[in-house]
């Protein structure tokens, strides 16, 4: 059986609905509290979405020093499956596990709403299931989800295949319509959209599976 | 220098002369100021309902479904499956008129804390908001002010905000409102009350320190006026203090902390602290529970050095809840609290009551400088929480009325386009839903900005149920000015004919009572002939009301807004495993209108009260009666068919939408707005059939005519034309674009806001 950790700050609230999505999918889930310093049983880990700390000074910036992050480090090293959903995207990027950083949203409001996605590239163990050039309808729920980074690093996400995602109607300014990227190595991934949302047609769609599929299909260092 | 003793504290504080005489008859003796305090805030007209309270005993509040009515701190029902739904509605109007984003925000925080008080987890919130017209700068500020309030607070807090109503009426440019609904859920068994029982027990205070913010807030802001009648400048700045400073993260941590101590059975009781914090808390405790408790004033956190007693006991600073605990849990109470980073303090005793001298047992509340110190203050807890005076004011029917009745715009020669007309009534509120996390915890099956809410009936904790619960909050003041008791019966209707687009049949009312100031007669009959209107309706359709608000004193300069009662509806739909079909009319589908083509009483069509007439500045005319012989099989059967569908069932039913505000014409107009698929329709008798406003009337659409009219035989159904074309074709009063149609409904509410992007 696969297990996921699911990582939970104090002010995480998408914890649940990852830990549902895992669980339909077949994998088991665990809620890992910020506190703790072990991960290394688990098969994956999510960062959820939410208000780790209560986002206070910028989204992720104090989660960036849990206990926890030390942990989730150590497994990304070691080759790790690790997702950052939402605000667990904005965690990994303040901890340097993903490059780039997250700013406002364009238009300065939060946004929660559908958007269409691409598959740019499917070299990363959230798009390994998808095929590249596929278009998935997933919602994003975010204030502060404009993906930005320098041209040295943009000109490397595209050189190394890290762009995973991208919007096809840029909602928030997001530099290169980013929606989602990964690390050089491709087990470590963020994306701003919430594929635990599109879980299922009776909430409008189900085309987040096949990327969660691909985050539960395999053991460590499976790209 | 005229010095304050000229009014006497009383007076100050709220208090009339009669009100202080009643103290000291309960006292057997005159009360301290600290005492005088105390009474103040709990009997103010926010904590008391003293000006409505014999008049909300005339609406209908049993159901065989009902578990806790009104009264405690929501109204509970059991929704089957082993799984209790538990629902409230609060306005912070005052708070938000003064500082927009703090009082939306915290009306939220409060109205959670409402709901998991009762065991339950917040699973939805609702925002019916009321503003002036958008041509005014200052209306603009405080709708973006509202808007990111609850927005910054309700996303933070991880509860999602499903649905609401927006209205812009010049009568709330100085005195808008803003109310918040909760529904939250819970294992059957797991229902807690906030009562203190068990003498030796422990008040422990969770949550954020009490510092001198939101002091007066119940009694010197919600149970008064303001005075001005200019807008901004006039909306008394002295009061600011008085609003709240809301911490959703401290919020989250609370909630998941209280239910936690809930689920490991370390609760006696629970009891939010909102308007008039402390001293609303341990009374109402104490009350409920028929015992004593002391409290030390030392033991409470404080957020700054120099506070009064009266302060520390009337402060509404938010984000903290009061628990009883029995000693023995104290440590694991302790631990738990730590690990979520929730401050717990224990404040208090659960004491004996006194025996008075007929033998009662009577609580008595006490504070203390330290447990064992002096006494600063004695009160019988019920006579804070229970016991204030009632008052039958006067009623007076407005003397006008019946000169506005007879200004009606019903037989008004049509002047100008009618697609003119009609565009200016379309308005998709996307900006402020967007705005909203309306998704979390994947219930969300309906969501913002269609008839009526609609979520699977889940949450963390609870049993498996393939159930549905579905919302929804209605209002129409432009009825109810003209006639309040059948414009409040109307709403109700509204509401019950909402759910039924979604499948739901309605099991339980809640209703946030809107009003100006209780003192003029004119405002007093208003709200008793609402108040009869909403029970006349609920009798009619079986409806319980589980609970409520009263938010009186909604005046700005004299003027009171017009009567503003809001329906929160809660319904079930029993099997929720596909979608209901919304609005999604297809290409060649038979468009029909379902239920009573005509209004109940004299006009078949009356524009009185309607959109159409109140966009041409006339306001006056008559609205018809509720009539629930037609409306009550109408609404069974479109609840059925669209239940069905919910329950996978295939069906030849692939649109349904409730006519309501804008009328006719505009429900066809939202449904061409959404699908982009234009209609042709034949001819409807006159501007009152495209534009007059009554409830029970449903536009469907079928793909399969014959089985439909076959199923619907014993009901009105009246063939309206056929889905298809690039346009929205009315007989030869209307033909407009379909992108035409979208483009204005979506860019309405964004270039009145003026952030046409």
């Amino acid at each position: 059986m696969i297990r996921i950790g699911v990582v939970v700050f104090p002010g995480s609230n998408c914890e649940y609905d990852a830990a549902a999505a895992v669980e339909d999918l077949g994998a088991t889930a665990e809620f890992v509290w910020h506190s703790s310093n072990d991960v290394a049983r688990f098969d994956g880990i999510i960062l959820p979405g939410g208000f780790a700390h209560g986002d206070y000074l910028r989204p992720g910036a104090l989660a960036r020093f849990s206990p926890v992050m030390e942990a989730v480090a150590e497994f990304a090293r070691g080759g790790g499956a690790v997702l950052g959903i939402c605000n667990g995207f904005q965690v990994l990027t303040e901890a340097g596990l993903l490059p780039g950083a997250l700013q406002k949203n364009r238009g300065l409001t939060f946004l929660c709403q559908p958007t269409t996605l691409i598959v740019e590239s499917t070299n990363s163990v959230l798009t390994r299931s998808a095929t590249r050039g596929q278009t998935l309808s997933i919602p994003i729920n975010h204030f502060s989800g404009a993906y930005t980074c320098d041209d040295t690093t943009y000109e490397q996400l595209q050189a190394n295949d890290q762009i995973v995602l991208r919007y096809q109607d840029n909602p928030n300014g997001s530099r290169g319509d980013i929606a989602g990227v990964a690390n050089e190595a491709g087990n470590v991934v963020g994306l701003m959209p919430h594929p635990e949302r599109a879980m299922s047609t009776l909430l409008g769609s189900a085309d987040g599976r096949v990327l969660l599929e691909g985050f539960v299909r395999t053991r460590v260092s499976a790209v | 220098m005229v010095t304050s003793a000229l009014e006497p504290l009383h007076r100050a504080l709220g208090l009339t002369d009669g009100e202080y005489e009643e103290i000291c008859t309960v006292l057997g003796r005159e009360p301290n100021n600290l005492e005088l305090a105390l009474y103040g805030v709990m009997w103010s007209e926010h904590c008391s309902y003293k000006s409505s309270r014999i008049h909300l005993k005339r609406l209908p509040t049993e159901g065989a479904h009902v578990l806790v009515g009104p009264g405690e701190n929501a109204g509970v029902i059991d929704a089957g499956d082993g799984i209790a739904v538990a629902i409230r509605i609060e306005s912070h109007n005052h708070p938000s008129a003064i500082e927009p984003y703090q009082g939306a925000a915290t009306g939220v925080g409060g109205i959670l804390r409402d709901v998991f008080t009762m065991g339950a987890r917040p699973l939805a919130v609702m925002d019916p908001l009321f503003f002036g017209e958008l041509t005014d700068a200052r209306q603009r500020w405080l709708v973006e002010g509202v808007v990111s309030g609850i927005s910054g607070y309700g996303n933070s807090v991880g509860v999602p905000t499903i649905g609401g109503e927006l209205t812009f009426d010049e009568c709330y440019a100085s005195n808008p409102l803003v109310n918040v609904l909760c529904a939250g859920a819970l294992p059957k068994e797991r229902l807690v009350l906030g009562v203190a029982s068990g003498v030796g027990n422990l008040a422990v205070l969770l949550g954020s320190t009490t510092g001198r913010d939101g002091i007066g807030g119940v009694s010197v802001l919600a149970s008064a006026g303001f005075a001005g009648d200019d807008g901004a400048a006039s909306l008394d700045d002295a009061k600011r203090p008085s609003v709240q400073v809301g911490d959703p993260y401290e919020e989250k941590r609370l909630i998941e902390a209280c239910l936690a101590l809930l689920d490991r059975g370390m609760v006696v009781g629970i009891q939010d602290l909102g308007g008039a914090g402390l001293v609303c808390a341990t009374s109402e405790t104490a009350a409920r529970g028929r015992v004593g408790m002391d409290v030390d004033i030392n033991a409470v956190p404080l957020r700054e050095s120099g506070m009064q007693p009266f302060e520390i006991m009337t402060s509404e600073s938010q984000e903290r809840m009061l628990a009883i605990i029995t000693p023995d849990d104290w440590p694991a109470v302790a631990a738990l609290c730590a690990t979520w980073e929730v401050r717990a303090s224990i404040i208090g005793h659960v004491v004996e009551p006194n025996i008075d001298d007929e033998g009662n047992s009577v609580g008595v509340l006490r504070v203390r400088d330290g447990f064992d110190g002096a006494i600063l203050a004695e009160v019988p807890a019920a006579s804070l929480a229970d016991e204030a005076p009632l008052y039958d004011r006067p009623r007076l029917r407005p003397a006008n009325l019946d000169g506005i009745h007879a200004d009606d715009p019903t037989d008004d020669e049509p002047e100008g386009s009618p697609n003119d007309d009609l565009l200016a009534l379309l308005l998709d509120p996307g900006w402020v839903y967007r705005q909203y996390d309306s998704q979390l915890f994947l219930n969300t099956v309906v969501g913002p900005g269609r008839d009526a809410a609609l979520l699977r009936l889940a949450g963390p904790g609870l049993p498996p149920s393939s159930r549905g619960i579905a919302l929804s909050t209605d209002s129409n003041p432009r009825w109810c000015a003209l006639d309040p008791h059948a414009g409040t019966a109307l709403t109700v209707a509204e509401s019950v004919a909402n759910l039924a687009c979604v499948g739901a049949s309605a099991k339980a009312v809640v209703n946030c009572l809107n009003f100006g100031n209780p003192e003029h007669p004119e405002v007093m009959w208003q709200l008793s002939e609402s108040i009869d209107g909403m029970a006349a309706a609920c009798r009619a359709l079986d409806l319980p009301v589980v609970g409520g608000n009263v938010s009186l004193y909604n005046e700005s300069g004299g003027h009171d807004i017009d009567p503003t009662p809001v329906v929160g509806l809660l319904g079930v739909v029993d099997s929720l495993l596909a979608p209901p079909p919304g609005w999604d009319w297809r290409e060649g589908d038979t468009i029909v209108l379902v239920g009573a083509r005509e209004a109940s009483g004299p006009q078949p069509f009356p524009l009185g009260a309607s959109r159409w007439a109140t966009a041409r500045g006339r306001r006056g005319g008559k609205i018809p009666t509720f009539d629930a012989t037609t409306f009550r099989p109408t609404v069974k059967f479109v609840a059925g068919e669209i239940a069905a569908i919910c329950a996978g069932e295939t069906s030849d039913v692939t649109a349904v939408h409730d006519v309501s505000g804008g009328g006719l014409a505009t429900a066809l107009a939202e449904m061409v707005a959404a699908t982009g698929r234009g209609a042709q329709v034949g001819a409807l008798s006159s501007h009152g059939e495209l534009f007059s406003e009554f409830p029970g009337r449903f536009v469907m659409a079928t793909s399969d005519p014959e089985a439909f009219m076959a199923r619907a035989a014993d009901l009105p159904v009246f063939v309206l034309g056929t889905v298809g074309g690039s346009s929205l074709v009315i007989g030869s009063t209307i033909n407009l674009d379909v992108a035409t149609i979208a483009s204005r409904r979506q860019g309405a509410l964004e270039s009145s806001l003026a952030i046409a992007g």
